[in-house]
């Protein structure tokens, strides 16, 4: 099934049932820390928004944010949308959202989009796609100078958001065994002004105090999710019973998407996995151990693996 | 298990742990690869180290600027290896990684021997409370494997352990280079006959909370959100120690006020009651009686020992930023979820964290300094001593929006107000609340409680100031009275009075505090009181203070002469007409939230 086509299929969300055993102790450990993390954000940021890609380790962060807020989600969540996403996670994005009341807000970079400056209209290579219509789009949709849109509960469809401030907390769902320079985040990050990342000076956290004191004017990320593995994600999800989109699973052909991104750029693996047990099996097996998780992305490939440059620049 | 690996620069860190993945096939087969790649394409000849550099500023450095995370499994359990930096420039990105560890892996150069940061790491390891340290002594092929090098840097650095009080699990020979000893025996050294690395991690154990401390939970914050008709108000917190359940009295301090916890929350609910809450928990609860409480307060269980409350203690400090912590400068505590204002009061002990040379004559605590000094805080902080709980002893200090040192409570000493604190202490946890809540009041008087003290001179015009606030306050519908602090001294304080007709001046704290605690009655049936009082200084405001607890008081200078040291929120001048004065005041109090804004 092409992924156009599953964009069609009735079975959207795989729901897994939640699991009546209390989450095994690594869990546990792991989502008090990411808890109190997003608890220590609210506290001590005004301008805060969390970022949702769709993907599974976001959906995770967001299902985090419901449990340390009781059921509510008390900022509002940002997609950029490339135009060029898996059509399923934006019907699934909308999905959520109404059933679970959020505030979402979307944006995008609208310019490059109508003048076809893209990667798959051939117009230019696969980085520079990435810095214009996701690095670009999402500096300028935080900085609210572009156009952001959300979702009207009582309308029940998106409208031009009026409000305009900018965010100045992001909340974000980045993993140390992502990619190399991942591994060096912190979970509180400043970004200087024009948000960049300035590598040799991130400041200590220990003891659980984390660096939440910053000068008028930084921006911040924060990334509760940062101790977290690729395979711990997916027994989250399996214990919780997090509703996922069903391209992380086999629909048939024997293939899965391990990473989700914009279409053009991502390729399945090949995998007979279609649940959560069997892709931990799968995790666990050694099969994929060899392989890095991100290895269907093509755009890491050409930034000499890390992701550096764009991550400089302000790349999630 | 969270695993720190410290030590001097060049020592041979990174190469240890690279080793360690490669030679048990932990990597992604693509990075081991990649990296190869990258130094074929380079002209560099691979290093087992470049494993962890994954910034590429590094690989042109050769060191690691921060702490990398790596994980990594062995047959027993999964790993979470934090790669700190040796370059004394970095010391503060070594104490991030070091305090989430439960053991610590400290690298020695075979060749170079006990360095300054091997002492300094080590110390800093016992500082932060790792107890389960394993010396792993590297680069064993530059020495030929000679075990007479290995015994004599063993003896040095045990000697030094000793004198700091570390218990060390291990001493191993390796070579991260050659592989020796790192995931399998090594052939070149037979006169050792110990664990290898693998083994030694393997060995540690895990670090559990004791489940028998009394409870302490930081107050994070309290939840009241709306939506969807929630009318739950939560108190939301990371459990520190102890455990907590439905029905238990809880106290807040440094307030002391208390109530029983209604219900612990959890979200999605669960069918079967909430799961019971122990020390590392993110948990939830509400309450039975509507207490004021905030983000900052501590959070403990009546039927326990209770904490420490005070504004000065004694502490040990180590410090990290490159400005020196100096006396006088105003930097901000942060205690649990408490953010003061301190100052470093005095330094009693430096203590040179490599050569540990004390010193008593230093003044201020320099970069990579560890000292035993005297702290005061500007409010009462609630806390726990080193000796006696940890977790809650242990305090951080920002500096210019940095956290710029930490250290650890070792006791707590007294204050000033200390007695009238313990007093106020006492008042609250015997306080029979009614059933009305704070809130209540507040809605239905369409006002907040607040004092606002008119003090000056002994000529100035504070009495026809407070009085024509009071008339207009009045006259817009406001619940408010106007009370001088002489009709205290004749009334509640006539007893005073009459021991020592002329001293007014001997018994003016006790005045002070009585008038407090009448003002405390009025502001908690929700009234604005309008006071006056003749030079008030600043440790009269601080008594004040101590007994209205949290609520909010507003100080007015009359007058262009200002004798005392107190700190005032609105200073009027004499020319300045009564009109234009109670004007400010009252737009004062609608900018601080007291009355709404008309």
């Amino acid at each position: 099934m092409s992924t156009r086509e599953a964009a069609q299929s009735p079975d959207l969300i795989k729901h897994t049932e939640r699991s009546a055993e209390p989450l095994p102790a690594h869990l546990k450990r792991l989502e008090n820390i990411s808890v109190h993390i997003l608890r220590e954000a609210y506290a001590n940021f005004e301008s805060l928004c969390m970022l949702w890609s769709i993907g599974k380790d976001s959906t995770v962060l967001l299902w985090l944010a419901r449990k340390a807020f009781f059921g509510h989600v008390p900022f509002p969540l940002v997609h950029i949308d490339t135009s060029y996403k898996i059509p399923e996670m934006i019907a699934y994005r909308d999905q959520l959202t109404r059933e679970w009341g959020l505030n979402m807000v979307y944006g995008e970079n609208r310019a490059a989009l109508e003048a076809k400056e893209t990667f798959p209209d051939g117009a230019v290579d696969r980085i520079t796609c990435c810095r214009k219509l996701k690095t670009e789009a999402l500096k300028h949709t935080l900085a609210g100078d572009w156009p952001r849109y959300r979702f009207n509960h009582d309308l029940g469809r998106y409208e031009t958001d009026p409000s305009t401030d900018p965010y100045t907390g992001v909340i974000v769902g980045a993993r140390s065994d992502e990619e190399g320079s991942r591994s060096k985040e912190r979970y509180f990050s400043p970004r200087d002004r024009s948000s960049n990342w300035d590598i040799a000076e991130q400041p200590p956290e220990f003891w659980s105090y984390y660096k939440t004191d910053f000068a008028p004017g930084t921006h911040v990320r924060v990334h509760p999710l940062l101790d977290w593995t690729e395979l711990n994600i997916w027994e989250y999800i399996h214990h919780e019973g997090v509703p996922t989109v069903s391209l992380y699973y086999d629909q048939g052909e024997g293939t899965r998407h391990r990473s989700l991104g914009c279409w053009p750029c991502t390729d399945p693996i090949s995998s007979t996995a279609k649940s959560t047990t069997e892709i931990i099996e799968e995790l666990n097996s050694g099969k994929l151990r060899d392989v890095a998780e991100r290895s269907g992305r093509a755009q890491d490939k050409d930034d000499g693996g890390g992701l550096e440059t764009l991550r400089r620049d302000g790349y999630m | 298990m969270h695993i720190v690996i410290v030590g001097h620069v060049d020592h041979g860190k990174s190469t240890v742990i690279g080793r360690l993945l490669a030679d048990t096939n932990s990597l992604p087969e693509g990075k081991l690869e990649q990296v190869k790649e990258r130094c074929r394409r380079t002209s560099k000849p691979f290093e087992y180290a470049f494993l962890l550099d994954a910034l590429k500023d590094e690989q042109a450095q050769g060191i690691t600027i921060d702490s990398a995370r790596v994980f990594f499994r062995s047959a027993l359990r999964h790993y979470l290896i934090i790669d700190a930096p040796g370059h004394i420039e970095f010391l503060k990105n070594m104490v991030t990684g070091a305090a989430r560890a439960e053991a610590a892996l400290l690298v020695i150069d075979a060749q170079e021997g006990v360095k300054e940061n091997s002492r300094r790491h080590g110390y800093m390891l016992s500082l932060l409370g790792i107890d389960q340290v394993a010396v792993v002594v590297n680069k064993m092929d530059l020495v030929c494997y000679s075990e007479a090098r290995f015994r004599e840097i063993e003896a040095e650095y045990r000697e030094f352990l000793e004198s700091i009080g570390v218990e060390v699990e291990s001493f191993l020979p390796v070579s991260g280079m050659a592989g020796e000893n790192i995931a399998g025996s090594s052939q070149e050294m037979p006169w050792y006959s110990g664990p290898t690395v693998l083994e030694v991690l393997d060995g540690f154990r895990e670090v559990l909370s004791p489940a028998g401390l009394p409870f302490r939970l930081p107050v994070q914050d309290v939840y009241k959100f709306t939506r969807f008709g929630d009318d739950r108000r939560i108190v939301a917190g990371t459990v520190a120690t102890g455990s907590i359940g439905v029905g238990d009295e809880v106290v807040f301090y440094p307030s002391g006020k208390k109530t029983r916890v209604a219900s612990l929350e959890t979200f999605p609910p669960s069918e079967n009651g909430p799961a019971p809450v122990g020390p590392k928990d993110a948990v939830g609860f509400t309450l039975e009686q509507q207490l004021y409480v905030g983000r900052g307060q501590l959070a403990c269980r009546a039927d326990e020992p209770s904490p420490r409350i005070g504004t000065r203690f004694r502490a040990s400090v180590f410090w990290l930023a490159r400005p020196a912590m100096v006396p006088g400068k105003e930097y901000l505590l942060r205690v649990g979820t408490t953010k003061v204002p301190v100052y470093l009061e005095e330094v009693t002990r430096l203590v040179d964290a490599s050569s540990l040379a004390a010193s008593t004559e230093a003044t201020q605590i320099g970069r990579h300094d560890v000292a035993e000094c005297i702290l005061r805080t500007e409010q009462p902080v609630a806390f726990d001593i080193g000796a006696e709980l940890t977790e809650t002893s242990r305090f951080v200090i920002i500096d210019n929006y940095e956290i710029a040192g930490g250290g650890i409570v070792q006791d707590a000493l007294s204050d000033d107000q200390a007695w009238v604190r313990d007093t106020v202490l006492l008042r609250n946890v015997k306080w029979e609340r009614s059933d009305i809540s704070e809130e209540e009041r507040s809605r239905h008087y369409g006002q907040k409680p607040a004092l606002v003290f008119f003090t000056g001179a002994g000529d100035s015009r504070k009495k026809e100031l407070a009085k024509a606030l009071e008339t207009e306050l009045f006259a817009e519908g406001r619940a408010t009275y106007y009370i001088g602090l002489g009709s205290v001294v004749y009334g509640v304080d006539a007893d005073l009075k009459h021991r020592a007709p002329d001293s007014q001046r001997e018994h003016r704290e006790e005045h002070l505090r009585r008038f407090a605690e009448v003002a405390h009655l009025f502001l908690d049936a929700g009234m604005v009181l309008v006071a006056t009082a003749v030079d008030l200084t600043e440790s009269d405001l601080a008594t004040v203070r101590a007994v209205l607890d949290d609520r909010p008081a507003f100080v007015v200078w009359v007058g262009d002469a200002v004798t005392t040291d107190v700190g005032s929120d609105l200073h009027t001048a004499d020319e300045e007409s009564d009109r234009a004065t109670v004007t400010r005041v009252r737009a004062m109090l609608e900018e601080q939230a007291v009355l709404p804004v008309v």
